[in-house]
C-alpha cells in the first residue's frame, strides 16, 4: 500500500460522505414535496426556486438552535448515541460497488467502489446492527420516559426484523456462492433469452419482498415507525435532543434509507448493471425509485399496532424467509 | 487480507470526524442561558416526578433471547449458502436436518406463547 492508495481512499470516502449528505438533504425535501402532492398541496415552495433551498434553510436553522442537555442524562452515552447512529449509517456504504472496476477517470485508473470485502454482506449486517446501539443508548441515556419507551420499542423491532432481513439474503448468497457484493453484482450480468436481465429479483421474488418489508422496518419508516410514533411517544428516542444533535439522528435515518435502497438495488436489481449503459447512473436511478417507494408507503399507509408489528415479524416474515431458503435450495439441486 | 479493510477504516475516521464536527458546532453556535424548566425531561408539560429509568416489561428481554437463538442460526446459514452449489444433495439434506431442528425450537416457542405479544 502506498501513499497514493491512501489518498485515493480519502477522496473516495469524501465523495461517499458528500453524496450521502446531499442525498439526505434532498431526500427530506423530496419526501415533503411528494407527500404534499399526495395530500393535494404544494409542500415547501418558498425558499429558493420551487423550494429547492429548503434543506439549506433547515440546516442553518438547526445550526443556531440551543444545545440543551437535560438534567440527569448519562452524558457520555447521551452525546455518543447520535454519533454512533450516523457513523454506522455512513460506513455501511463502503462496500457497495457503484460501477465496474478498472475505469479511467481523468487519466487515473481506479475501481468504482471503496472496499471490496470478501464478507461484504456480513459487514453490512454488522453495521446495521451497530446502528441499533445509537438508538438504544439514546433511549437509555436521555432519562426521559418517552425516550426510554422509544428506545425499547426500537431495539425489539430492529432485532426482530433483522432476522428476516438477514435470512432473506441467504437465497441470493446460494445463487452467487459469495458474500462479496462485487461478485453478487457480477453474477447478475447478462440476459435470459437475449432481453431479460438476469437480476436476482426474478429468481428470488419472495426474498425481495421480505427484504423490502424488513428494510422499511429496519429504517423505522412508516408503516413501521412505532419507534418515533409522535402521537404516543412525542419523538421516541430523540425526544431530548435539540438542534444539530437531533439532526444527526435525522441524518442517520435518511442515510439508512439510501443505504437499504442501494443494497436492494445491488442484491436484487442488478446493482449498477442495466441495459444500454452500465455504471453509477443505473444505480442512482434504482435508488431513486426505491426511495420513491419509501415515500409513497409513508404517504398511503397507517401505522401498525405494536403487537401486530411483532406478530408480523416473528410469525409471518421469519417462517417465510426460512421457506424461501428451502425452496431455493431444492430449486438449485433440481435444476443444477 | 486485512489490508482490504483500510479503506473502511478511512471512511470510518472521516465519518467519525464529521460527527464530532457537527456535535462541536452544536455546542458552539447555539444561544446560551436557560429558562426555568428547560433542563427538565419533556413530559408534555407535566412536571416529572421520578426518574425514567425504572422497570420495563420482561417481554423485551424475551425478544432479545429469541433473537440471539435465531440470529446465531442465521450466522450458520451464511457459510453453508456460500458453498451450497459444491455440496449438492448432501448440503440439501444437512440443511433440512438443521432447519428441522430449528423448526422444533420455533414451534416450541410458539406454543409456549413466546411469540405472542399481548
Amino acid at each position: 500500500m502506498t501513499a497514493g492508495d491512501i489518498v485515493e481512499y480519502v477522496v473516495k470516502s469524501a465523495i461517499i460522505i458528500v453524496f450521502l449528505l446531499t442525498a439526505f438533504a434532498y431526500m427530506t425535501l423530496y419526501e415533503r414535496k411528494l407527500v404534499g402532492r399526495v395530500q393535494v398541496r404544494h409542500g415547501p415552495n418558498r425558499v429558493g426556486p420551487g423550494g429547492l433551498l429548503q434543506p439549506v434553510a433547515d440546516g442553518v436553522k438547526l445550526l443556531f438552535k440551543q444545545a440543551i442537555t437535560p438534567r440527569g442524562v448519562d452524558f457520555p452515552l447521551y452525546i455518543l448515541a447520535p454519533a454512533i447512529s450516523v457513523v454506522a449509517a455512513l460506513v455501511t456504504f463502503a462496500v457497495i460497488p457503484v460501477g465496474p472496476g478498472g475505469v479511467n477517470l481523468f487519466g487515473y485508473r481506479t475501481d468504482l467502489w471503496l472496499a471490496d470485502l470478501d464478507v461484504g454482506v456480513l459487514f453490512v449486517l454488522a453495521m446495521s446492527s451497530l446502528g441499533v446501539y445509537g438508538i438504544v443508548l439514546a433511549g437509555y441515556a436521555s432519562n426521559s420516559k418517552y425516550s426510554l419507551l422509544g428506545g425499547l420499542r426500537a431495539s425489539a423491532q430492529l432485532i426482530s426484523y433483522e432476522l428476516s432481513l438477514g435470512l432473506s439474503l441467504v437465497g441470493v448468497l446460494m445463487l452467487t456462492g459469495s458474500l462479496s457484493l462485487n461478485d453478487i453484482v457480477n453474477g447478475q450480468g447478462g440476459t435470459w433469452l437475449g432481453f431479460i436481465p438476469r437480476w436476482y429479483i426474478l429468481v428470488q421474488p419472495l426474498a425481495f419482498i421480505i427484504y423490502a418489508i424488513s428494510g422499511v422496518a429496519e429504517t423505522n419508516r412508516a408503516p413501521f415507525d412505532l419507534v418515533e410514533a409522535e402521537q404516543e411517544l412525542v419523538g421516541g428516542y430523540h425526544t431530548e435532543y435539540t438542534g444539530l444533535r437531533f439532526a444527526l439522528f435525522f441524518m442517520a435515518e435518511y442515510i439508512n434509507m439510501v443505504t437499504i435502497s442501494a443494497l436492494a438495488a445491488t442484491l436484487f436489481l442488478g446493482g449498477w448493471r442495466g441495459p444500454f449503459f452500465g455504471g453509477p447512473w443505473w444505480l442512482l436511478l434504482k435508488i431513486a425509485l426505491l426511495l420513491t417507494g419509501y415515500v409513497l408507503l409513508r404517504a398511503t399507509l397507517p401505522r401498525l399496532r405494536y403487537d401486530q408489528l411483532m406478530h408480523f415479524g416473528w410469525r409471518v416474515l421469519l417462517p417465510l424467509s426460512l421457506l424461501n431458503i428451502v425452496i431455493t435450495a431444492i430449486g438449485i439441486v433440481l435444476l443444477g | 487480507m486485512l489490508s482490504s479493510y483500510v479503506p473502511v477504516l478511512v471512511l470510518f475516521l472521516l465519518a467519525a470526524g464529521l460527527a464530532a464536527l457537527i456535535l462541536g458546532l452544536a455546542q458552539i453556535m447555539g444561544p446560551r442561558g436557560l429558562n426555568a424548566g428547560a433542563e427538565d425531561p419533556y413530559e408534555s408539560g407535566i412536571v416529572p416526578t421520578e426518574p425514567a429509568r425504572k422497570r420495563f416489561p420482561v417481554r423485551f428481554a424475551l425478544v432479545a433471547m429469541l433473537f440471539l437463538v435465531f440470529d446465531i442460526e442465521a450466522v450458520f446459514f451464511y457459510p453453508w449458502a456460500v458453498v451450497f452449489k459444491r455440496l449438492g444433495v448432501f448440503g440439501l439434506v444437512e440443511m433440512f436436518l438443521f432447519i428441522g431442528i430449528l423448526l422444533v425450537g420455533y414451534i416450541y416457542a410458539y406454543k409456549k406463547g413466546a411469540l405472542n405479544w399481548e
